[in-house]
C-alpha cells in the first residue's frame, strides 16, 4: 500500500470527542512536493486532521503514514520530518523574534557555529530585520505570522503543514506569505494547508479536498472541481444604459447589473456556446468581454448543498 | 529518538526560562520580596515578646534571639515563594502557542519542564543568598563555619528542587493561570505550622503532633542545627527522605500530565 512518492497517506481516518464524530472515514494521499489544500468551513474538522497528522492528536481509527513513518509507532520519526505552523501563534511573546528563532535552531539541533548565520538569513528573508531584536509581543499580525513561519522552516523541514496559515492577515500579508509558501514549493518542499478562502486554495494548490462535517466530499486539481459544477458565466460590460437594456431583451437567459452596465449570460465553457453569445452581441455599445468559470464557491454550494460559513474575504487579486 | 538529545534540549529551555526571567523581572523580585517582608514584620513587630518566650534562654530571650530562631524557617519560606512563582510560570507558559509547536518537534519533551525546573532552582538559589544578607544585615550571627553553610544550601536546593517539580505539576494541572497561583498557597502557610516560628510542644494537641511529622519540620530543624552550628540529629536523614520523595512524586505527575495526549 504504501508509495514511496506520497508524502502523507491517510486511510480510513476517524476521530470522535465523545460521542460526537468529528471525522468520518476520510482519505488522502499527498504527493511529494506538492501542495494540498483541505478546504472546507469552520467545524469541517480541518484543524482535527492537521493535529492528528502532525502528532498533536491520536487518531480512533485508521492508518496513517506522514513522511514515510506511521504516526503512532514512530511519532518521533515523524516530529523530525514536519514543521507546523498552527492558525494561533505558536511563537514565544516573551522573547525576541532572533531569540525566538535561535530557539528553534538550538532544539532543531542544528549545528551551533552555523545558527547564528541561518537566523540572520532567516532574518533578512523575512523582512523581520528592523525587529529582530524586539520583543515579539509588539510585533504586528503578519510579522508574529512571518516569524512563525520562520520558525517552522529553520529546521528545513521537507513536509510543512500550514494550518490556516493567513486567517486574519490583511491583504499585503496575505500576499507575502503566498509568496513564502511558493518559494517553499520551489525547494521541492511538500505543504498540506487547510484553509476556509478558495481563492486561497486556488492560488496555492496542486490538489483540492473539500471537507465538510469531518468527511471530504470531493477531490482534485481547481480546475477539475470547477468542472463539476455545471457552467460559468459570460459578462459583457455595456457603455451605456440604453444599450445594456436593448441587449438584455434579446437574450431570455440573462441576468442584468443596471448599476454595473454589465449582462450576465450563462455559458457551458464551450466555443459552439460563447459564439452564440457573442453573435448576438452589437459590438458598438460593448465595452468589454470576460467569460468566467464557476469559481470555488460555486463548488462548495454544488457539493455540499450548503454555502460555505466562512466570513467574507478580502478581495485579493493575484 | 527523542531523549537522545535530554541534556542539550534542557539547557536550551533553562535559557529561555532565564530570557524569561531576565526580561521579566518583576514577578521574581515580588518573589523575594515576601519573605523579606515576613522577617522584618517577625523580627521588628513580633521580635521582642516572641523572643522573650523562647525556652533555653536564660530570663527570655531578645529580639535578636528570635532571628536567629526564625531564619531557618524565612529561608524555607523563600523556598516555597519561589517555588509559587513556578506554578504561576508553568500555568501561563501552557497557555502560549509555543507549547503546542514543542510537541510537534523531535525533542525530549520533558526538557519543557526541566526548564523551568533548573531556572526555578537558580532563582531559589539567588534569593536564598538575598534574604540570608538581609537576615545578617539584621544581626544574625552564628558558629557555623563554610561546611554547615554549604551543607544547609545544598538541603535548601533539594527541597526547591521538590518543591518546584510540585509546584510545575500544580500549574500543569490548573485549568487557569488564577487557580496556579492559588493550589500552592498551603506550601507558604505550611511553615507556620511546624517548627519554624514558635517551638511546636507550646501548640495544642493535634496541631502539635500535625507541626512535629508535616515534611518542613524535619527541614527546618537540620537547616537550623546547621547555620547555627550544632550537630545535626536523625531530622537529617527524615529531610533528605522527605526531599527525595516529594522531589519523584512531583516529577512523575509532572510528567504524565505533560506527556498525556491532550484531549482535544
Amino acid at each position: 500500500m504504501r508509495s514511496r512518492n506520497n508524502a502523507i497517506e491517510v486511510a480510513g481516518l476517524r476521530k470522535s470527542y465523545d460521542d460526537r464524530e468529528v471525522i468520518s472515514g476520510v482519505d488522502l494521499s499527498v504527493g511529494e512536493g506538492s501542495v494540498y489544500a483541505l478546504l472546507g468551513p469552520n467545524g469541517a474538522g480541518k484543524t482535527t486532521i492537521v493535529n492528528i497528522l502532525a502528532t498533536l492528536l491520536t487518531a480512533d481509527e485508521g492508518e496513517i503514514r506522514v513522511a514515510g513513518h506511521d504516526v503512532r509507532r514512530a511519532p518521533d520519526r515523524v516530529r523530525a520530518s514536519i514543521g507546523v505552523t498552527g492558525q494561533f501563534s505558536a511563537i514565544d511573546e516573551r522573547l525576541t523574534g532572533r531569540e525566538n528563532l535561535r530557539l528553534m535552531a538550538d532544539l532543531a539541533h542544528l549545528d551551533r557555529a552555523t545558527v547564528a548565520g541561518t537566523v540572520g538569513e532567516l532574518l533578512e528573508r523575512f523582512d523581520l530585520v528592523a525587529a529582530a531584536d524586539r520583543s515579539a509581543q509588539t510585533y504586528s499580525g503578519g510579522m508574529k505570522r512571518r516569524l512563525d513561519l520562520a520558525m517552522t522552516l529553520i529546521a528545513r523541514p521537507r513536509l510543512i503543514f500550514l494550518d490556516e496559515p493567513t486567517t486574519g492577515l490583511d491583504p499585503r500579508s496575505r500576499r507575502e506569505l503566498w509568496a513564502i509558501v511558493r518559494e517553499q514549493v520551489a525547494d521541492g518542499v511538500t505543504v498540506l494547508l487547510t484553509t476556509q478562502y478558495l481563492d486561497e486554495a486556488d492560488h496555492l494548490a496542486d490538489r483540492i479536498g473539500v471537507l465538510d462535517g469531518g468527511r471530504l466530499v470531493a477531490e482534485g486539481t481547481a480546475a477539475e472541481l470547477k468542472r463539476r459544477v455545471p457552467g460559468g458565466h459570460v459578462s459583457v460590460q455595456f457603455a451605456d444604459a440604453a444599450t445594456l437594456a436593448a441587449a438584455a431583451a434579446s437574450y431570455a437567459d440573462a441576468t442584468t447589473d443596471a448599476e454595473a452596465l454589465i449582462l450576465q449570460l450563462p455559458n457551458d465553457g464551450s466555443v459552439a456556446g460563447l459564439r452564440r453569445v457573442l453573435d448576438g452581441l452589437d459590438d458598438a455599445g460593448v465595452v468589454g468581454v470576460t467569460v468566467e468559470s464557476a469559481d470555488l464557491d460555486d463548488v462548495f454550494l454544488a457539493l455540499t448543498g450548503h454555502a460555505t460559513e466562512a466570513p467574507a474575504t478580502e478581495e485579493i487579486s493575484a | 529518538m527523542s531523549t537522545a538529545y535530554t541534556v542539550r534540549d534542557s539547557a536550551t529551555m533553562l535559557r529561555r526560562n532565564l530570557l524569561h526571567i531576565r526580561r521579566y523581572p518583576s514577578l521574581s523580585i515580588m518573589l523575594v520580596a515576601q519573605p523579606i517582608l515576613f522577617l522584618l514584620l517577625f523580627v521588628y513587630v513580633f521580635g521582642a515578646t516572641m523572643g522573650a518566650g523562647l525556652p533555653g534562654q536564660a530570663g527570655g530571650g531578645d529580639r535578636s534571639d528570635y532571628l536567629v530562631f526564625i531564619t531557618p524557617g524565612i529561608l524555607i519560606m523563600t523556598v516555597a515563594s519561589v517555588a509559587l512563582g513556578t506554578a504561576i510560570a508553568t500555568a501561563t507558559d501552557m497557555t502560549t502557542g509555543i507549547i503546542a509547536r514543542f510537541r510537534t518537534m523531535n525533542i525530549a519533551r520533558v526538557s519543557v519542564l526541566t526548564g523551568h525546573v533548573l531556572g526555578a532552582v537558580i532563582k531559589t538559589v539567588v534569593s536564598l543568598v538575598v534574604v540570608t544578607a538581609v537576615a545578617f544585615l539584621l544581626g544574625f550571627r552564628s558558629d557555623a563555619g563554610l561546611l554547615d553553610w554549604l551543607g544547609a544550601g545544598a538541603l535548601l536546593v533539594l527541597l526547591a528542587f521538590a518543591l518546584t517539580w510540585l509546584t510545575v505539576g500544580m500549574g500543569l494541572a490548573a485549568d487557569s493561570v488564577e487557580t496556579a497561583s492559588n493550589t500552592p498557597m498551603f506550601l507558604m502557610i505550611l511553615p507556620f505550622i511546624s517548627s519554624g516560628f514558635v517551638p511546636t510542644d507550646e501548640m495544642p494537641w493535634g496541631l502539635r503532633q500535625f507541626a512535629e511529622y508535616q515534611p518542613f519540620t524535619p527541614i527546618i530543624n537540620t537547616v537550623r542545627d546547621l547555620i547555627s552550628g550544632a550537630p545535626t540529629d536523625s531530622d537529617l536523614w527524615l529531610a533528605i527522605g522527605w526531599c527525595v520523595l516529594i522531589s519523584l512524586l512531583g516529577h512523575l505527575w509532572s510528567r504524565r500530565l505533560f506527556l498525556r495526549v491532550p484531549a482535544q
